[in-house]
């Protein structure tokens, strides 16, 4: 499913990947974690070609995608910070993304799982930092795609939306999608994903389903493993 | 009454002649078969009728009190040998010809028509093409000259000819002629009281109209247009220049009007659009401006040399780059009630004019006239800046310059 | 890109600002024909105007847009859409809905008051082409300051201090070079100065126009040529189109290798 290989990438003297390499395969839920500043964010967007590497390859679905665009089309993004042009109305939104994917989408269904209707008619600038979050999960999961990329995707939610969101996340797994996803809510990461990818200075310090890291860690509990991971580096 | 009877003899002498003026029919099947000829056989006050056809001739000279009349135009050939005709006696008509390939000579002015000490005498309705001189008036007196076309083809100064010149001749009438390619479309050197009336003058190489040492002129109601120079009127005395329209007149040293030495003119109500220079003046004394128009010229007026007591009172000056240059003292000259576009003060007591005087000059002016190629700053906001500045404070420009009463409309 | 400039310029025309700026020419159009009551006059105060302002705006427009577009910008990186659509779409959106509010803005109030039957039409064509050029300039200059700029103050300052440097300070090195070098033939070295900056570009366009009568009065040979003959025009509106160009094509350029 992706492909990378020896990454590197730095920002003015900041060096945030140093040869990073990571193999995915297709089907599963892969959440990349790792402190402030690991370059998960920066991971993401490399292989979403928002970011330009300065060494290495980068390949999803067996296409190298240095300088393409069309590989997008086969991506859901859900962007960390859900900054929208506060100019347009929600249903504009919702439109205009459809428009120019130019895929079949199902938002009908999503707008009423997390109860946007009374806000399609509303300027996105006027909505809080929640239901901008919803829009933001709509406009990710309504077009069929075989990966999905999701950047904090609990920022904000409630409680209800929160129960949604893993439910809608659990119905893609069924279908066969692939997922990476970041969050800093273990409990989340624990309850979804299938396998942990730790980022550690630029590089996989880790790679393995949770209950290896569990092992590996000699932790019980989810979070005191991540915890004792980062520690157990800082010692070395 | 013996004298009074030889009055009468001589009156009817004069009278029988006319009365039994005959006309004579030049053609190339008549018994008279060129103007020569026609002219030889004739005797006073008789009509040479030229038929249609073409006459191989030149130096035609009219010895006596003729009338010439072409029909539809005959042409007469100079086949450029040399003068066509050459007039040296009093009462001569010349009307309807086609003169064409005058011939060109460094030593002598060779005319279409040359008229020499003569009076009373007419041409009009000449086509004159192919020239080097086209009329040429010496020493003459009380003719007229009427509904002319003069077209040559200049091309160099040194080898032309102009179009109409006089030369220390009085009392002429030129009106209602078009002059184009020649040198000076019509020249007037050492000639006084002369009228030269709704003319057009274009396209010549030097200057539409060209006084020397003439006095007491007028012309007006005349076109000249895109001339090498429009009019150039030099050390001249009392010449009225009235209604006149400058236009095009585009180069270096180009200009609608240059005035050089000329004293006590009346400029007034004409019109210079799109010159370089409006009017270019050089010690220039007591003359009049008023009711002219300056439009979209370069310079508007630019001073040369002293120039003393001249009054700018009633002029409309609109769209020009520059309205005023100098480039020495303008000595008490009045600029009054004109009316300047650039102007943009403002009428608070509704009285008509400006409440804040306007300054002609700009610094701006100042500079391009030190450094020519700053013309390309012409209209920079850099340059509107400094101009401003200038205005408020003026340390280049002359501080009485001003028209202290710019008129808040254009004049009519 | 259309469909990216279709969105920009949609966004644009619901925004406050593209109202203000067309009202703003709609009133200035009016106030000059009811100050000067003559087209001519109009048309000549219209060109300072033009050479001053519409820089200025195309540029304080331009930054402001990208900056306040950048959320817009960042949602659309992640969608299947090559990036010089992008920024190239949301740049022809500004610009076109700029000139857009120049032409009609001006245009109306001109149409109105008879500008057809007169024959300063072609002196306001021209002035109407030359700030749409300019539009198309400054407001892609403004692209790039603010594309290699992150903070939004610097890319501000950056981008307002390039319309002063080009409106002012520009012409006033440019004559004292000129005053200074006098003795020396100046001619070509004004002309090729002339084109190194849009702002001149543009007034020499307009005053090939305006102030034929007086340009022609100075003796140079080459500047005849250029303001005498077509030349002067032709050379003119090329450098003017490069001038759009090169811009343009560095905001590509820069767009396809920044991280965002």
């Amino acid at each position: 499913m992706i492909h990378v290989e020896s990454l590197h990438k730095k920002f003015g003297k900041n060096e945030v990947l140093s040869g990073l390499e990571l193999d995915i395969h297709q089907g599963g839920i892969f959440a990349i974690l790792g402190p402030n500043g690991s370059g998960k964010t920066t991971l993401i967007k490399t292989i979403l070609g928002m970011v330009i590497p300065n060494k290495g390859t980068i390949s999803v679905m067996d296409s190298l995608v240095k300088n393409k665009w069309k590989y997008r089309q086969d991506i859901n993004y859900l962007p960390q910070i859900a900054n929208f042009p506060g100019n347009l109305k929600v249903r504009e939104l919702i439109e205009m993304i459809k428009d120019i994917r130019q895929k079949p989408s199902e938002e009908q269904k999503l707008i009423s799982l997390f109860g946007l209707e009374p806000f399609l008619d509303k300027k996105l600038s006027n909505l809080s930092g929640g239901t901008k979050q919803k829009v933001n999960i709509v406009l990710t999961f309504m077009f069929d795609s075989p990966l999905i990329i999701l950047d904090e995707p609990t920022n904000g939610l409630d409680p209800l939306a929160l129960i949604r969101l893993k439910e809608l996340i659990a119905e893609e797994k069924a279908r066969g999608k692939t997922f990476l996803i970041t969050s800093h809510i273990m409990q989340f990461v624990e309850e979804v994903s299938d396998e942990v990818v730790y980022l550690l200075e630029g590089e996989i310090y880790f790679k393995g389903s949770i209950a290896e890291l569990k092992i590996k860690t000699g932790q019980t509990n989810f979070e005191h493993a991540i915890a004792a991971i980062s520690t157990h580096n800082k010692h070395d | 009454m013996g004298k009074i009877s030889v009055l009468v003899g001589f009156v009817l002498l004069l009278f029988g002649n006319h009365l039994w003026a005959r006309t004579i029919t030049v053609c190339n099947t008549c018994e008279v078969k060129t103007i020569k000829e026609g002219v030889a056989v004739a005797a006073d006050y008789d009509t040479l009728l030229i038929k249609k056809g073409t006459y191989r001739e030149f130096n035609i000279q009219v010895n006596k009190p003729l009338t010439i009349i072409g029909e539809n135009y005959p042409v007469i050939d100079g086949e450029d040998q040399g003068e066509i005709f050459t007039i040296v006696s009093n009462n001569v008509t010349i009307d309807g010809l086609y003169i064409i390939n005058v011939g060109t000579s460094y030593t002598s002015d060779y005319a279409a028509i040359r008229v020499v000490k003569s009076e009373n005498f007419l041409i009009q309705n000449m086509v004159l093409e192919k020239l080097f001189f086209g009329i040429y008036l010496e020493k003459c007196k009380n003719g007229e000259v009427y509904n002319n076309k003069v077209i040559g083809d200049a091309v160099d100064e040194y080898n032309s000819g102009n179009g109409i010149q006089l030369w220390y001749s009085q009392n002429i009438v030129v009106k209602n002629n078009i002059v184009q390619h020649v040198r000076d479309g019509i020249y007037l050197e050492f000639s006084d009281n002369i009228t030269i009336e709704n003319n057009i003058s274009s396209d010549n190489l030097r200057y539409g109209l060209h006084f020397m040492f003439s006095n007491d002129d007028i012309y007006k109601n005349n076109t000249f247009e895109n001339n090498g120079a429009g009019v150039a009127v030099m050390f001249s005395k009392r010449i009225k220049m009235l209604g006149n329209t400058f236009k095009k007149n585009w180069g270096a040293a180009s200009f609608g009007l240059l005035l050089k030495e000329i004293n006590d003119a009346e400029i007034t109500g004409n019109s210079f659009e799109e010159n370089t220079i409006g009017i270019s003046i050089e010690g220039s004394n007591r003359i009049n401006y008023s009711k002219n128009n300056f439009i979209k010229n370069g310079w508007a007026i630019k001073v040369r040399g002293a120039c003393y007591t001249n009054t700018f009172i009633h002029n409309n000056f609109m769209y020009n780059s520059f309205d005023l240059a100098y480039n020495s003292n303008l000595n008490d000259n009045i600029f009054e009630e004109n009316y300047w576009s650039n102007y943009t003060g403002y009428d608070l007591d509704r009285n008509g004019t400006g409440d804040i005087p306007y300054r002609p000059v700009k610094l701006f002016s100042y500079i391009v006239n030190r450094t020519p190629e700053t013309i390309i700053l012409l209209r920079s906001l850099f340059m509107d800046i400094i101009d401003f500045s200038e205005k408020v404070s003026p340390v280049f420009t002359p501080d009485e310059l001003v028209d202290a009463k710019p008129l808040m409309k254009k004049i009519k | 890109m259309i469909k990216i400039l279709k969105y920009s310029f949609y966004d644009l025309m619901r925004s406050r600002w593209s109202y203000v700026y067309f009202l703003f020419y709609l009133l200035l159009g009016f106030v000059l024909l009811f100050l000067n009551n003559e087209l001519s006059k109009a048309v000549i105060t219209l060109m300072n105007v033009i050479i001053v302002l519409v820089p200025l705006i195309g540029t304080i427009f331009g930054v402001m847009y990208y900056y306040n577009s950048k959320e817009f910008t960042e949602l659309l990186l992640a969608q299947p859409i090559k990036r010089s659509s992008i920024f190239l779409g949301q740049y022809f959106g500004v610009a076109g809905s700029l000139t857009m509010s120049l032409v009609l803005g001006l245009g109306i109030p001109f149409a109105l008051y008879g500008l057809f039957e007169s024959n300063a039409i072609w002196d306001f064509s021209l002035l109407l082409i030359t700030g749409a050029f300019l539009t198309l300039i400054f407001t892609a200059v403004a692209f790039n300051i603010a594309l290699s700029n992150e903070n939004r103050i610097k890319g501000f300052g950056y981008a307002v201090l390039a319309w002063l440097f080009l409106a002012v300070i520009y012409d006033g090195l440019f004559l004292m070079s000129l005053i200074v070098f006098e003795e020396y033939p100046l001619d070509s070295f004004s002309l090729v100065a002339t084109m190194f900056n849009p702002i001149d570009l543009s007034r020499t366009l307009i005053l090939l126009k305006l102030d034929i009568s007086a340009l022609l009065g100075y003796t140079g040979a080459i500047f005849k040529q250029f303001f005498g003959t077509n030349l002067g025009l032709v050379i003119s509106i090329c450098t003017l189109l490069l001038w759009t160009i090169i811009p343009v094509w560095r905001l590509g350029y820069v767009a396809k290798r920044k991280d965002f």
